[in-house]
């Protein structure tokens, strides 16, 4: 009990006085799942749309595969991008392993099946009469398709919160393929594990509860955005 | 709806708008693969600072047990290791995968356990007869198994007791770091083998002592070795090299020689540039 309670001193400690070592790694954390994020949503929705508006053979199981995906372990992930961005693997050239953009790189693989996932039966789930009814009143297909994606929009920002709560909090791949390098690829969850292992619990509980704000914070701020219209 | 998405969009661009440091320069990147124990003392918190100021390179600490920084050597994927398992180190060397192997440190590893010590092997002179007793009396033992160079000492040290603890009830396996390993020795009253650095660096949340130290075969050594750039063309060969000249360096010796005297009564480490492994711990 008494440890909890310095480690919200701590927190408290480390965030008011603007610890430059915590701020960074914040910000880190940040910068990497919200990109991520970013790109997986720009992945996710257009693929979640696209396999909720066409039929093909081969489409249920696409659709298997995104359900499986959003289910994979990060560990798995990690080792995967890993293997294939060692130097000596396929993609060594481009020298990522152990870099913040390798992070991204597998944070955006955890999360793209996850907004995938929920766009395509948001999508699914709106009124099929309402395809027909837009393209009756002269739309184009683009302009549907843009009507069907605001009209999914409550379930489509849950998808974003699902995403990005998904990779901020994702330890396994982002210590596999990141390293948790000082001042470099340090993000508050391997931060914590390794000051966890260190015996420093005041500061670990310091970032998990810096960590649990922080998200807090962006799906405080993306509720906002979706229950704007409801009140 | 168009505010909502331009609130979006605005967050969104803000986070973009803090450029990501991507890949630097790639020769002026160096990836150490090294020990728990060198990160978790904070020992490499001081010294990489100074080697960086000094060179310009920036150093990727990969900190993972001995056994995987050199499977990473062998694979290319890390330039240089600091790493302290003797006998898996001879077999790197041989294989050609490394060059330059040289001494850096050591210091000792003990047998820890908890203060009642149900086995009694307090103040026993041989680390193998205290295991013994352990194994006798069926105590429970923490064993890391994840192939560093603590793991690879234990080993060695169950082969001269002449027990073959695997699989054993009283014989747990955690996988995991030093200092974590020890954090469940402690809760699960077991012991455990630990190098004397982690231990102290996390004396304060165990309740863990001491019980069996001093023995020469006990020494923790610590080399240098940067990874054979003729079988790997890849690697950074001037980085690691700067690296391990910086460690045997009398900066570099003189920083190990004091570093934790002041937080932990003693020093972590005892610096041995030059030496013969032969000449320590006399």
């Amino acid at each position: 009990m008494e440890l909890i309670f310095d480690g919200l001193l701590k927190a408290l400690t480390l965030i008011f006085s603007l610890d430059p070592e915590v701020m960074g790694i914040s910000l880190l954390s940040l910068k990497i799942s919200g990109l991520a994020t970013l790109i997986s949503l720009v992945l996710g929705v257009s693929g979640g749309t696209a396999l909720a508006l066409t039929r093909f053979p081969g489409r249920q199981i696409i659709i298997s595969l995104v359900n499986t995906g959003m289910g994979v372990p990060p560990v798995v992930v990690g080792l995967f991008i890993s293997i294939l961005l060692w130097r000596s693997g396929p993609l060594g050239a481009l020298g990522l392993l152990y870099t913040p953009a390798a992070m991204i790189i597998a944070q955006t693989v955890i999360a793209t099946p996850i907004v995938m996932g929920i766009s395509l039966s948001a999508i699914q789930n709106l009124n099929p009469r309402l395809r027909f009814q837009i393209l009756a009143l002269g739309a184009t297909r683009v302009q549907m398709v843009w009507l069907l994606v605001r009209e999914a929009k409550l379930p489509l920002l849950a998808a974003v919160m699902a995403g990005f709560g998904g990779v901020i909090s994702e330890i396994g791949a982002s210590i596999m393929v990141g390293g948790n390098i000082k001042g470099y690829s340090r993000v508050l969850t391997t931060a914590t594990v390794m000051e966890t292992s260190r015996g420093n619990f005041e500061t670990a509980i310091a970032l998990g509860i810096i960590l649990l704000v922080l998200a807090f914070g962006v799906n405080a701020a993306l509720t906002f955005i979706q229950q704007w219209e409801k009140r | 709806m168009k505010k909502q998405a331009m609130a979006l969009v605005l967050l969104l661009a803000s986070l973009l708008a803090f450029p990501v440091g991507g890949a630097l320069a790639a020769e002026k990147n160096l990836i150490l693969a090294t020990t728990t124990s060198t990160q978790d003392s904070g020992l490499l918190d001081l010294l990489l600072p100074a080697f960086e100021k000094d060179t310009g390179y920036f150093v990727k600490t990969i900190a993972v047990g001995s056994g995987q920084a050199m499977a990473m050597g062998e694979k290319g994927e890390a330039d240089v290791l600091l790493v302290h398992s003797p006998a898996a180190e001879k077999k790197f060397m041989e294989g050609e995968f490394g060059v330059d192997r040289k001494l850096v440190m050591h210091n000792d590893f003990v047998l820890v356990g908890p203060p009642s010590d149900p086995a009694k092997v307090s103040g026993a002179k041989l680390t193998a007869e205290a295991l013994k007793k352990i194994s006798e009396s069926g105590s429970l033992f923490l064993s890391r198994s994840d192939k560093s160079g603590t793991h690879s000492k234990e080993l060695a040290l169950w082969k001269v007791a002449g027990i073959a603890p695997d699989g054993q009830k009283w014989y747990q396996q955690t996988g995991l770091g030093m200092g974590q390993t020890l954090s469940v020795a402690s809760e699960k009253e077991g012991y455990t083998l630990a190098d004397r650095g982690t231990f102290l660096s996390m004396k304060k949340n165990l309740s863990l002592a001491v019980l069996v130290e001093g023995e020469s075969n006990l020494l923790n050594v610590y080399h240098v070795i940067s990874v054979n750039p003729a079988k790997w063309p890849k690697v950074n060969a001037e980085g690691a090299k700067a690296f391990n000249d910086f460690m045997v360096s009398g900066g570099a010796q003189e920083m190990i020689k004091t570093f934790g005297a002041e937080k932990y009564g003693q020093p972590l480490f005892t610096p041995d540039a030059g030496k013969k492994v032969e000449e320590l711990g006399k």
